[in-house]
C-alpha cells in the first residue's frame, strides 16, 4: 500500500483550518513563536520541579526524564468524540464478554471464530481465572484504546487492558495548560478531564466485594519507586485519597487481605494493582516474585478482595488477538464493530506470511508479545540490511509476528526548536468500566513523535505529549 | 497510615536534618581552620570524628585536610551520611510518600536534589564549600518551613517531625562533642584565646551565639555553652527542647491511636533525666561521656519508635 496523503488535525488535507481549530488558529496568529517557546520552557521546568518524571530502563543519562510536553493542544470536536465514544464502549464491552466467555463456556472457540490455541496457549491466558468470577463480571476495569487517524478515519491500533498508564499525564497536562493559557480556555468550551477520578471512585465502589464493611478500603499496589510509572501510581493514590502500597505492606490471613499500618492490620477490599499478573502472588504465579503477596489469589477466589484489573485480561489485548476484535464485537453484540481495526496480516497464516515477507519495505511488523515500540520494524524507514535481518526473525517464528500497512498518521502543529511544525500524533482514550456502566474520559492522551517524519510516539522512544481537548457542543 | 509510610516519613525527617548537620559540621571545622594554630587539619579531623563516620574515612587512608573531608562529608556517595547520600535518600523517601507531602514540601526537596545533581555532575571542580553549606542550610530551612506552614497536623506531620527532632538531638550532642575531639596545641591553655575561639565556632555552627549573649550576658564559658545546648528548654536545638517536643508528638500519636508503647516510656525517661540534672553534674561525669550516653539513648529511642509503629 503506498503512503497516503497526510492528514493534518488542524488543516485536514485541504489546507483550510478545520472548524474545531478555528479558535486556536486565530489565537496562534496573535502569539509570537518566541512567546510560545518561552511558555513551553516554563511548563517543562514546572514538570521537573514537581518531579513529574518517568524512568527509562537501560538509560544512563540520569535515571529520570520528563516526558516532553507540547503546548499546542490536540482538539477533537463534539461529534467526532461521540462517534469514538460509542465505538469504544461497544469494543470494550465486547472484550469484557470475550474474557468472561473464554474463562467460562468458551462459546467463541466452539463457534470456530478464533483458533483455540491462540487463546488457550497464550502466555497471557491465566488458567486460575477459570475458577473465579470477578464481581460484576468486569475483567478490565481500566482500559486504554490507542487510536490513530488517517485522512479516512480513526483506527484502533491497540487495546490496553492491563492497566494502561498515561492518565496522570492527561490530568497534569490539562493543569499545566490551564495555568499557561487561561485565555484559550475562556474562548473554548472544553470538557473537563478530572471526571476520570470520579469514574474511578464510582467503579471501585461498584466492584468492591459484598463482604466489605461500610465504605470499601481500596489501595493502589505499585512495584515500587524504581518503576518507570511510579509517579503515576502515587499520583493516582493521592487523587483517590487511598494508600499507595507495595507488596510487603499487604498480607493475607484467613482468606482476607490486610495492610500493615501504624495502628495495626487493616482490611483491604479493592486492590488497584499496577504490577503484572505474573508477580501478583508467588503461590499462584511466579514463585520468585517479591513484588506480590502470598495468598492474594486465594483471597480473590474466596471473593474477599477485588483485583483491578482482573488477572488474565492480557489475553484480550494481545496483538495476535487484536486482528480478531471485529469478529469478537460482532459475535457478542450482533453488531458490526463501529471502530475500525488496522488491516492486519497474521504471519501464522501462510498467505499472510508470504505477503508480509514480499512487502516488508512497506509494512510495519510487530512482535505479538511486545509493547512500547520495542521489537518492531517500520519498513519504509528501515535499511535493506535491517529488513533482511528482520525477515529471518519472522521466518524463525512466524506465529510471533503480525504485519500492518504503514499508516500515514495524522499530524498536529507542534512547537519544535522555536518553530511550529507538523508532527505525527496518536490518541489514547481512557475507559473505566464498573458493574453498571462503561465510561470514556472526554479527553485522553495525545502522544506526538517529536522527530520529523517519525511515526513512533512512545515516550520510551522519545515521544512527547499534548493536552487533548474534547469540545462541548 | 501504612507502617512503611511512617518509616519513610520518619527517615525523611532524619535525613534532611542530617544534611543540615553535615553542613554545620563543615562550617565549624572551617572556622577552626581559620584560627591561628599550628595544625590546620585538627578541626577537619575532629569534624570527621564527630560525624560518626570516622571508620569509613580512616579506611580511605588520606590526610584529613579540608579538601578530603569536605569531599567526604558533602559529596561522597559511599558515605551513608554525606550530604549527597542524605539528599538522595530523603528525596527517594519523599517520592515514596509523595502523596503524604504537600507540593511545597516536595518541590523544595526536589529542588535541592536537582541542584546537588548538577553540582555532582561538574566533576573535577573543587567543592565551593561555603556556598554549599549556605545552600544546604537554606534548603533545609525551606523544607522545614514548608512542612510547618502547609502540612496538616496529623500522622504525616508527626512522623516527619519526630525524625527531625531525634536527629537534631543527636546532631547537637555531636556538635558539642567536636570540641572534645580537638586537642589544644601545646602552650595553649584551657580558657585561653584559642580555646575560647573554638567554643565560639561551635556555638556559631548551631547559630546560637546571639542566643548565648542574650541569655547569659557574659563571655563564652564552656559550661554555660553546655548548659545552653543541653538543658535550656527555650533553645530550639537543645537536647532538652528536642526531647520535650518529641514527647509532645508521641503524645499526639498516642491520642490518635489510643495505645502506649516502649518509645513513649523511653522518651519520657530521657526527658526526666535531662530535667533532673544540671551542668555541674554533667561536668562531674565528664561532658564527653554524658554526650556519648545521650547519643546511645537517643539511638535506642529511634529504634523503639520504629518498633512501636511496626516499621
Amino acid at each position: 500500500m503506498p503512503l497516503q496523503e497526510n492528514f493534518s488535525e488542524m488543516y485536514g488535507t485541504s489546507g483550510e483550518v478545520r472548524a474545531p481549530y478555528a479558535g486556536l488558529s486565530e489565537w496562534l496568529s496573535e502569539m509570537s513563536v518566541e512567546e510560545l517557546a518561552k511558555r513551553h520552557g516554563a511548563a517543562e521546568l514546572a514538570f521537573r520541579r514537581m518531579g513529574i518524571t518517568f524512568a527509562v530502563y537501560g538509560s544512563n543519562q540520569g535515571d529520570e526524564k520528563i516526558i516532553p510536553f507540547d503546548v499546542l493542544p490536540r482538539i477533537v470536536s463534539a461529534s467526532e468524540f461521540s462517534d469514538l465514544e460509542a465505538g469504544i464502549v461497544q469494543r470494550i464491552n465486547a472484550l469484557q464478554m470475550f474474557l468472561a466467555d473464554i474463562y467460562g463456556p468458551r462459546e467463541i472457540l466452539k463457534a470456530g471464530i478464533i483458533p483455540p490455541e491462540l487463546v488457550l496457549a497464550n502466555p497471557q491466558f491465566q488458567p486460575a481465572m477459570t475458577q473465579i468470577k470477578p464481581p460484576g463480571g468486569i475483567y478490565s476495569h481500566i482500559s486504554g484504546i490507542d487510536m490513530v487517524r488517517t485522512k479516512d478515519d480513526f483506527y484502533v491500533l491497540e487495546d490496553n487492558l492491563r492497566t494502561p498508564s498515561g492518565v496522570a499525564y492527561m490530568l497534569e497536562n490539562r493543569e499545566a495548560m490551564l495555568r499557561l493559557f487561561p485565555a484559550l480556555f475562556q474562548e473554548h468550551r472544553i470538557r473537563p478531564v478530572d471526571i476520570y477520578i470520579d469514574y474511578l471512585q464510582d467503579m471501585i465502589r461498584a466492584v468492591a466485594p459484598k463482604s466489605a464493611r461500610g465504605e470499601p478500603t481500596a489501595v493502589v499496589l505499585t512495584p515500587g519507586s524504581l518503576n518507570s510509572a511510579y509517579y503515576e501510581h502515587s499520583f493516582l493514590a493521592d487523587r483517590l485519597g487511598i494508600e499507595l502500597v507495595e507488596g510487603s505492606d499487604l498480607f493475607a490471613d484467613n482468606g482476607c487481605m490486610y495492610m500493615r499500618t501504624t495502628e495495626g492490620p487493616q482490611r483491604v477490599d479493592v486492590i488497584y494493582r499496577r504490577i503484572d499478573d505474573d508477580y501478583l502472588d508467588p503461590l499462584a504465579f511466579r514463585p520468585d516474585s517479591i513484588l506480590g503477596i502470598a495468598g492474594l489469589m486465594d483471597a480473590y477466589e474466596c471473593g474477599n478482595v477485588t483485583i483491578v484489573n482482573a488477572p488474565g485480561t492480557g489475553v484480550a489485548d494481545d496483538k495476535a488477538i487484536y486482528s480478531y476484535v471485529p469478529e469478537i464485537v460482532e459475535f457478542y453484540t450482533g453488531e458490526a464493530a463501529a471502530l475500525k481495526n488496522v488491516e492486519t496480516y497474521r504471519c501464522r497464516e501462510p498467505d499472510a506470511l508470504k505477503y508480509t515477507l514480499d512487502n516488508l519495505s512497506e509494512l510495519v511488523v510487530k512482535r505479538v508479545d511486545a509493547s512500547g515500540g520495542y521489537g518492531m520494524l517500520i519498513g519504509p524507514a528501515a535499511t535493506r540490511a535491517e529488513i533482511d535481518e528482520f525477515a529471518e526473525r519472522i521466518k524463525d517464528d512466524p506465529d510471533g509476528y503480525i504485519a500492518q500497512p504503514t499508516l500515514s498518521l495524522s499530524t498536529c502543529p507542534t512547537v519544535v526548536n522555536s518553530q511550529i511544525a507538523e508532527r505525527h500524533v496518536d490518541l489514547r482514550a481512557f475507559v473505566v468500566s464498573g458493574a453498571e456502566k462503561t465510561c470514556v474520559v472526554p479527553g485522553g492522551l495525545t502522544r506526538v513523535a517529536l522527530k520529523e517524519g517519525s511515526l513512533v510516539v512512545n515516550s520510551s522512544q522519545g515521544g512527547g505529549t499534548k493536552d487533548s481537548w474534547v469540545l462541548a457542543d | 497510615m501504612l507502617s512503611r509510610s511512617a518509616s519513610s516519613l520518619f527517615w525523611l525527617g532524619r535525613h534532611v536534618e542530617r544534611a543540615d548537620f553535615m553542613a554545620r559540621l563543615m562550617e565549624a571545622a572551617y572556622r577552626f581552620e581559620t584560627l591561628p594554630q599550628p595544625d590546620k587539619n585538627s578541626g577537619w579531623a575532629s569534624a570527621v570524628k564527630s560525624s560518626g563516620t570516622a571508620e569509613l574515612f580512616d579506611a580511605k587512608d588520606v590526610p584529613p585536610n579540608r579538601d578530603a573531608v569536605t569531599q567526604f562529608l558533602a559529596l561522597d556517595p559511599d558515605n551513608p551520611s554525606s550530604i549527597r547520600s542524605c539528599v538522595m535518600k530523603a528525596r527517594n523517601d519523599a517520592r515514596i510518600v509523595r502523596a503524604a507531602l504537600t507540593r511545597e514540601a516536595f518541590e523544595t526537596l526536589n529542588q535541592g536534589y536537582i541542584e546537588l545533581s548538577e553540582r555532582i555532575s561538574q566533576k573535577g571542580r573543587p567543592v565551593d564549600m561555603v556556598n554549599l553549606v549556605d545552600r544546604v542550610k537554606q534548603e533545609v530551612r525551606n523544607f522545614e518551613g514548608a512542612i510547618w506552614r502547609t502540612l496538616v497536623r496529623g500522622e504525616n506531620f508527626w512522623f516527619i517531625r519526630l525524625g527531625t527532632l531525634v536527629e537534631r538531638a543527636d546532631n547537637t550532642a555531636r556538635l558539642l562533642d567536636v570540641k572534645y575531639h580537638t586537642l589544644l596545641p601545646e602552650g595553649e591553655s584551657v580558657g585561653g584565646a584559642l580555646d575560647q575561639a573554638q567554643w565560639t565556632a561551635v556555638l556559631r555552627s548551631v547559630s546560637a551565639v546571639t542566643a548565648y549573649r542574650h541569655i547569659y550576658r557574659q563571655n563564652l564559658k564552656p559550661w554555660l555553652i553546655a548548659d545552653l545546648l543541653i538543658l535550656r528548654e527555650d533553645l530550639p536545638r537543645s537536647l532538652c527542647h528536642c526531647m520535650e517536643i518529641t514527647n509532645e508528638y508521641l503524645q499526639d500519636l498516642r491520642a490518635a491511636h489510643g495505645r502506649v508503647g516502649p518509645a513513649d516510656r523511653l522518651a519520657k525517661s530521657i526527658l526526666m533525666d535531662l530535667r533532673r540534672t544540671d551542668v555541674d553534674e554533667i561536668y562531674k561525669k565528664g561532658l564527653h561521656e554524658f554526650l556519648q550516653s545521650f547519643i546511645n539513648d537517643n539511638n535506642r529511642l529511634s529504634r523503639q519508635i520504629g518498633e512501636q509503629f511496626s516499621f
